[in-house]
């Protein structure tokens, strides 16, 4: 089990105030907040490697270079890719979704389909809609039910033989429900489809392996798991990564250059156009360490512990209303009291210090289906704490009282 | 009709439609500093905007709802002897009281008071600091909005 007091310690921003009053930070699914063992390894890149990869001969370009590809082989290892190659950096889950799309484009005719999901984030909606208009290409969705889940007997018959691929999220980041990736992977590959898991909050939350799953491309952000923004990777299988044209054109992703004819480097250079997010990757490999080292199985186990110890006090609570109150997903509630308008128990929680999202969470089509303008979502990490939801409760009453 | 809203909702300020628009924003500013600290400033606000008159439904259309707030706000205006009153509403109730200042400040004025008016209450009460950046950007557009249908009515006579 896992210490939560030491584990504090180790995120300086957790002993801050906010509004005179002790920060509660319950908004982990927009971001996860970062710990000294990131951010002294960024600070130290910094202080004593900065320098560009790749290129330079000089000991600190090849001492940049060698921590920026341990990153990669960290993240291989930990979410078990067969090659560090198949680790393409990004900027981020949508970055890495838009290698894909904009990749698909050559590959993708008017006569395919393709598959999304009603609980998908509009980052894994808009990139699949800008392909079928440029494709002519078709956009299926698989509804949800009223519990929140993906209605999988839908899924099923949408699988036509049209469907090219298949774009679903690993959790909804708007109602943590963990969807059945392994089951919906083996139906569309038994239909010759191709997956792409959308990880943004899957990774954080447990162990993956990427190879078990047999997923064709797994995409996820930094930033949710302890590390810094503006990075994070695309897993392709090989194969398919090679099938695809490079994204963006540019420096570090070509062998040679005439003016005749460009080569472009092999993965996974030939999508790493440019100069990357070189102290974003190695932070993003310490976050994966640190939380290695705390353990995704305790990890795991705690953050249940959370949910369920908030989800049971939050039914005591008047008139509250949960969305996706199944068994499994994760540390992430949502929900709205009576009619009042999320946006206006958020800000009073604010003035609690307590940090919640509210609103829609880039996901509309959630919203349409319950019929609701928006809701509030808390979201609880491994260094938050049972007395945090105790006030948490606390204010959403007085919150509730206020707004009558 | 005008002076009759503000009376309903306004008792204690029946000489409020020949108030300038800064005394309207003094006047918001001395009431709020009778609270001692945030909470009241908030039940005041929803206890505004609870009390905010009912906005007429055939105007609660998509070209009348501002942009930039996670609430959604819907802002109608009418020009009616040189002056220009704003009806307006929010599906959030925090925003209503929001909303409901504004009104008090702008509403029932000439189009050049209102493109004149400097917009200081909004600071001196305190309510900035309390607002999160969306919801301050919010304000902002409602702002700029009914500017600007003071602009537009400017432009016609």
């Amino acid at each position: 089990m896992l210490d939560v007091y030491k584990i504090r310690k180790d995120f300086p921003i957790l002993g801050k105030k906010v509004n005179n009053t002790d920060l509660i930070y319950f908004d982990n699914a927009a971001t996860s907040q970062t710990p000294n063992q990131v951010i002294d390894v960024i600070s130290s890149y910094y202080k004593e490697n900065n320098s560009n990869i790749h290129r330079g001969l000089h000991s600190l370009s090849a001492d940049a270079t060698n921590k920026y590809e341990n990153s990669r082989s960290i993240i291989k290892n930990h979410f078990g890719a067969a090659h560090d190659h198949e680790i393409i950096f990004t900027s981020g889950t949508t970055h890495g979704i838009n290698i894909i799309s904009s990749g698909l484009e050559k590959l993708i005719s008017s006569k395919d389909e393709l598959i999304v999901s009603e609980m998908e984030h509009h980052s894994n909606i808009v990139p699949w809609q800008m392909l079928c208009e440029k494709t002519g290409s078709k956009l299926k969705v698989i509804p949800i039910n009223d519990d929140g889940t993906l209605d999988m007997n839908e899924y099923k018959s949408l699988l036509t033989n049209q469907v090219k691929f298949v774009f679903i999220n690993h959790v909804s980041n708007t109602l943590g429900i963990v969807n059945p990736i392994k089951e919906i992977i083996d139906l569309a590959h038994k239909n010759k489809s191709k997956v792409l898991i959308d990880g943004a909050q899957g990774a954080a939350h447990f162990k993956i392996n990427l190879q078990e799953l047999d997923v064709d491309y797994y995409v996820a952000s930094a930033h949710k798991l302890c590390g810094p923004t503006g990075v994070g990777f695309l897993y392709g299988k090989s194969e398919l990564l090679n099938s695809l044209p490079p994204y963006q054109g540019g420096g570090e992703m070509i062998s040679t250059v005439t003016f005749n004819k460009t080569e472009y480097a092999d993965l996974p250079h030939k999508f790493e156009a440019g100069t990357p997010n070189i102290a974003g990757v190695i932070g993003f490999g310490a976050a994966i360490d640190y939380m290695n080292s705390i353990g995704f199985d305790n990890i795991e186990a705690y953050e249940k512990e959370l949910l369920d110890y908030a989800t049971e006090n939050l039914k005591k609570i008047d008139n509250i209303k949960i969305y996706g109150d199944i068994d499994h997903k994760i540390s992430v509630i949502s929900f709205n009291i009576g009619n009042h308008h999320p946006s206006d128990i958020g800000s009073i929680l604010d003035q609690y210090g307590i940090a919640v999202r509210t609103g829609q969470h880039c996901t509309q089509p959630i919203m349409d289906h319950f019929n609701i303008p928006g809701t509030v979502r808390a979201s609880f990490s491994f260094y938050n704490t049972k007395s945090e939801i105790d006030l948490f409760i606390d204010a959403i009453e007085k919150a509730s009282k206020m707004l009558g | 009709m005008q002076l009759k809203r503000h009376q309903k909702c306004w008792d204690n300020c029946l000489i409020l439609t020949v108030q300038s628009i800064q005394q309207i924003q003094d006047q918001i500013i001395d009431e709020f500093n009778f609270f001692q600290d945030w909470s009241e400033k908030y039940q005041y606000l929803i206890d505004l905007g609870k009390n905010l008159p009912e906005f007429n439904d055939s105007n609660r259309i998509d070209s009348n709802l501002i942009k930039g707030c996670q609430s959604k706000v819907w802002l109608n205006s009418s020009f009616d002897n040189n002056l220009v009153v704003f009806e307006a509403d929010s599906d959030a109730i925090i925003s209503k009281g929001i909303i409901s200042l504004l009104i008090r400040v702008f509403s029932g004025h000439t189009p050049e008071e209102i493109i004149s008016a400097n917009i200081d209450f909004i600071d001196k009460i305190g309510l900035n600091s309390h607002l999160s950046q969306t919801r301050a950007n919010g304000l902002l557009s409602m702002i700029k909005q009914i500017k600007i249908y003071a602009l537009a009515y400017q432009a016609k006579k």
